[in-house]
């Protein structure tokens, strides 16, 4: 079967669907592919480079639809797109169905099969073809550089001989993928980085990336991200009251806020209102990674950059993957040939479209004539929902202080109750038996205590070869079988033959392999 | 050669074998320290030999030429992952001998000058038999566990403490009455009864719980010595065999603090019950290929990898070695975890490594290592399953609830290579396979491990 992109001709939109090389991974599943001339030009891909490894360049857009049975695009299909899609043919690209409700009618009635990548559900196994992740992801990096490019200042701090440079404050708000990319590279770039989300678990990741996790003290607990598909929910009002308290705090510290804050289904909550904005230092940045969907601050206009009264540059672009085209095609052909992979099981380069596959049918928004969305929760729950776990109650010093000397007491006790009870056995013992007896037992119980405060220095990496040696060592009953050789009938030499041989065995065998194995030991 | 001259020579060797033990502290003095345990063994042979009452006789050569000749052939043959077989079987040797030299000692005839020095070295007898048959037939048994002879399921017998009580309470009664003047027939009794309490001990414990047999029967080993020592009033033999026991009992102690077990309740066998309903696991195994595997270690900076009875199974420590040698020249920062517990044998796992040339630097213990895992970006857990549960630490009803761990979860991404799904030797379910960073990597170890080197940058 043939598989094809066409040129995307939304304004500003620099991506592409295929690129040379998920092209060479589509043919492996046993795809031809094909593309519109011109396609792949603005994220840095010339139609020499497709050619080069088989692409047919195709000269229109007509011919491309014609041609293909797969069309893979990065934006939703324009009328005039969906007026050349037939029921032989699959289209595969973003759809946003909740939002394009006509575009999908158009698209049921021409009986294509429409797989919206937008729509992959989030469990682990559909990661690799989560075209939502991997395009927030270069947004939270790319949204960092723009606040960069239009920041005055470094991010690191620096103590230079022309004076020190104090590190820029940078506050993430919303820890999706796009803003633990923001934290990544704010962090990574030197910034001191802070991060807010209303779902609690996220802090521990927020943490790993090396940021700060800014914390609200609010007694009602925000539902878990694990009832909702690992989004995040609208929080009541006093929550949010108590979380704009902190922003407004915190506002004239910070340089540079990526808000990344957005509830699915909804408006982009006002998080950082216009006084924020006011309270913040001239030169400070914005950016609204929610400017699509509103904005989380109040000043932003979509898709431009503005600045405030008090210049706080306000930037409120909605295409930051497009404006990264390279990377992003790279990733967005890469989740589409993932796509692929699991619609063509056999690898022949045949499309077999199995509904009864959580991801396949969670994506599909059409079907041979029928809307099928929205999809059936899927079976498999997104994330396992997560125990609160409790916060071990930390020790003040005096608290501490006194378990450690309770323990030491309790330690001492021991000792000195084993001391006691060991010495009443030995005043027993010594009653009794004979005084040759005491003499060997001396040794014994001395030899005992010398074995027990050796060996705790023994490393553990050499227990086996301990183990070898001590066995070689316990070959030292070789002696008593050495004096009863000669001392009776032959029963008792025979007896005594046979465990001087099995007690060589002992010492020879022990002492060999526990050098054989100590040999190995090597450093590196 | 006078007894003083002797009892020099038995000081000079009690102090070498301690020496020898005590270098075991570190890789490189481990290396001197067999020859310090070597040079004992020798002096206090050739002063017991050439000593009064002992001579150099023609059984005596063939003896011990035959002994050498069988050690050094079983030392050369055996493989690294059949030590812990090799040191079960040497066990049963000591065993054997003071069994022999017991029984040999009631045929000899003695005499005393008091009574109690007869009481006391009637018991000596008893005693050493009695430990000496126990070591000896739960050494073969845990032998033919640990090489496959045997199933390594636990044997567990209805009524099997009544039946152990019955049979230590028996060899009691027949200790006095031995001592009584019953005749040499209890003793022989008792040694066929001891037989019987070695074999059932080990046979009643399970495969997972062997570090802990063979640890205790080096311990039983080294008391079977002690005894003999005092049956024959050697010191030298009562010196070595309390340094042996000593060893082996806090080997013992060791590994049961790894397992957060008591020693009883392993030695008697069978695994503890759950005190409630497991924590249900949520989730699903996710299966990866190599390639995805092999990309996240060519992603990586820092690798752990967490070794198993799995891979001695599997004989996969070259492969092993090999990924190590590939990732390190690439400069990543590669290490090992090994949990006390690993394998069958205490060390057993940092032997294997040895033996395919893994530097012992980047081999860790638990305590070392098991901060570092959240900032790691790959764990390789390769054959094991409950040293690295986290059910010990998140299900306060699991068997295993309180076990130290290795915290493998906390790292960026775990792979684990496993034969297949299902549960481990205890039987408990692993959550660690269904965590979001957990792939599962299916298939025999070594060609799991193989199967990456290619694909490695």
């Amino acid at each position: 079967m043939f598989i094809g992109s066409p040129r995307e001709r939304l304004e500003g939109e620099a991506r592409v669907a295929m690129t040379p090389d998920s092209a060479t991974q589509l043919q492996k599943l046993g795809y031809q592919c094909a593309i519109e001339t011109g396609a792949g030009k603005l994220a840095g891909f010339s139609d020499d480079a497709y050619r080069a490894v088989g692409v047919t360049i195709v000269d229109s857009v007509e011919a491309l639809f014609a041609s293909v049975d797969v069309i893979a695009k990065v934006r939703p299909p324009e009328p005039s797109d969906t007026a050349r899609l037939s029921s032989s043919k699959t289209l595969i690209s973003l759809f946003y169905p909740a939002q394009n409700k006509e575009l999908l009618e158009q698209a049921k009635a021409t009986g294509a099969n429409v797989i919206a990548m937008d729509m992959v559900p989030r469990i682990s196994r559909a990661q690799k073809m989560d075209a939502l992740s991997s395009m927030a992801n270069i947004a939270g990096y790319r949204a960092v550089i723009e606040a960069g490019n239009n920041f005055g200042r470094f991010f690191t701090g620096q103590v230079t001989a022309a004076g020190k440079i104090p590190p820029a404050k940078v506050l993430v708000i919303g820890a999706g993928v796009a803003g633990l990319a923001a934290v990544g590279t704010s962090v990574s770039l030197g910034a001191i980085t802070y991060a807010f989300d209303v779902r609690p678990e996220v802090a521990e990741q927020i943490e790993s990336m090396g940021a700060e996790f800014v914390f609200l003290d609010f007694k009602e607990q925000q539902q878990d991200g694990a009832a909702t598909g690992g989004y995040a929910s609208p929080s009541s009002p006093e929550f949010r009251e108590a979380q704009l308290k902190k922003f407004r705090e915190i506002a004239p510290d910070i340089d540079i806020v990526v808000s990344t804050a957005l509830i699915p289904g909804r408006d982009a909550p006002k998080l950082w209102l216009a006084d924020m904005v006011a309270a913040m230092k001239p030169g400070s940045v914005v950016v609204d990674l929610a400017a699509e969907r509103g904005g989380n601050c109040d000043l932003t206009v979509p898709d431009q950059k503005i600045v405030s009264e008090n210049g706080v540059t306000v930037i409120g672009y909605t295409d930051f993957p497009s404006r990264m085209a390279a990377q992003a095609s790279t990733l967005y052909s890469t989740n589409i040939r993932h796509m692929m992979t699991d619609l063509t099981p056999k690898k022949d380069g045949v499309l077999v479209h199995n509904m009864e596959d959580d991801v396949i049918r969670g994506a599909t928004v059409a079907f041979q004539g029928e809307i099928t969305y929205p999809p059936p929760p899927p079976k498999i729950q997104a994330i396992a929902a997560q125990k609160r776990q409790e916060k071990p109650k930390e020790l003040t010093p005096a608290e501490r202080h006194a378990a450690e000397a309770s323990a030491f007491k309790s330690a001492t006790q021991q000792q000195d109750s084993l001391l006691v009870v060991g010495g009443i056995l030995m005043a027993l013992i010594g009653a009794y038996a004979p005084s040759a007896f005491m003499g060997h037992f001396i040794v014994f119980a001395l030899a005992c205590f010398v074995g027990f405060q050796v060996i705790w220095g023994v490393s553990h990496s050499l227990h086996t070869p301990l183990m070898a040696v001590t066995n070689a060592i316990s070959g030292i009953i070789i002696i008593g079988a050495l004096l009863q050789i000669t001392a009776g009938g032959w029963l008792v030499t025979a007896l005594a033959a046979v465990s001087v041989a099995i007690a060589t065995i002992n010492i020879v065998g022990g002492f060999m392999v526990t050098r054989r194995m100590l040999n190995m030991f090597q450093k590196s | 050669m006078s007894i003083g001259i002797q009892t020099a020579a038995y000081i000079a060797a009690s102090v070498l074998f301690i020496l020898s033990l005590g270098g075991l502290s570190g890789q490189e003095s481990a290396k001197r320290a067999v020859w310090y345990g070597i040079s004992g063994m020798a002096i206090a042979v050739l002063a017991t030999i050439l000593g009064p009452g002992v001579g150099l006789s023609v059984i005596l050569i063939i003896m011990l030429v035959v002994g050498a000749v069988v050690g050094t052939l079983l030392a050369q043959r055996v493989e690294m992952t059949g030590m812990p077989q090799l040191v079960a079987a040497l066990h049963s040797f000591v065993g054997l001998a003071a069994v022999l030299i017991g029984l040999n000692s009631d045929m000899t005839a003695h005499e005393f000058a008091t009574n109690a020095e007869k009481i006391i070295h009637e018991v000596e007898i008893f005693l050493g038999v009695f430990i000496g048959a126990v070591t000896f037939t739960g050494s073969i048994i845990a032998y033919g566990k640990l090489s496959g002879h045997i199933g390594g399921k636990a044997l567990i017998l209805s009524g099997r403490h009544i039946f152990n009580i019955l049979m230590v309470l028996g060899s009691f009664v027949l200790m006095i009455m031995y001592m009584k003047g019953a005749g040499s027939w209890t003793l022989y009794l008792t040694t066929l009864m001891a037989f019987v309490i070695g074999a059932h001990l080990v046979m009643a414990i399970g495969g997972a719980d062997m570090p802990v047999v063979v640890s205790m029967l080096n311990s039983y080993s080294g008391w079977a010595a002690a005894a003999t020592g005092f049956l024959l009033g050697n010191d030298l033999l009562i010196v070595t065999g309390a340094l042996v026991g000593s060893s082996g009992a806090i080997l013992s102690y060791i590994m049961c603090k790894a397992m957060n077990r008591q020693f009883l309740s392993v030695i008697l066998g069978g695994f503890g019950n759950a005190s409630g309903p497991a924590m249900v696991v949520e989730g699903e195994q996710v299966a990866i290929d190599a390639e995805g595997v092999a990309a996240a270690l060519n992603d990586a900076d820092s690798v752990i990898i967490v070794p198993g009875y799995g891979m001695a199974v599997a004989q996969a420590q070259s492969a092993v070695s090999e990924l190590t040698r590939k990732l390190r020249a690439a400069g990543k920062n590669v290490r090992f975890a090994i949990h006390p517990v690993a394998g069958r044998l205490p060390g057993h796992m940092n032997v294997l490594l040895a033996e395919a040339k893994v530097p012992y630097d980047i081999v860790l213990e638990m305590d070392e290592i098991n901060d570092d895992f959240h900032e790691t970006d790959v764990v390789i857990v390769i054959g094991s399953n409950d040293i690295v549960n986290p059910a010990a630490q998140e299900d306060p009803n699991s068997p295993i609830a309180g076990m130290p761990v290795l915290e493998v979860w906390k790292a960026k991404q775990v792979f684990v290579s496993k034969r297949g799904q299902g549960t481990g030797y205890s039987g408990i379910e692993n959550p660690l396979f269904y965590k979001e960073n957990t792939r599962m990597y299916y298939g025999d170890a070594k060609q799991s491990v193989n199967g990456l080197l290619p694909k490695l940058a």
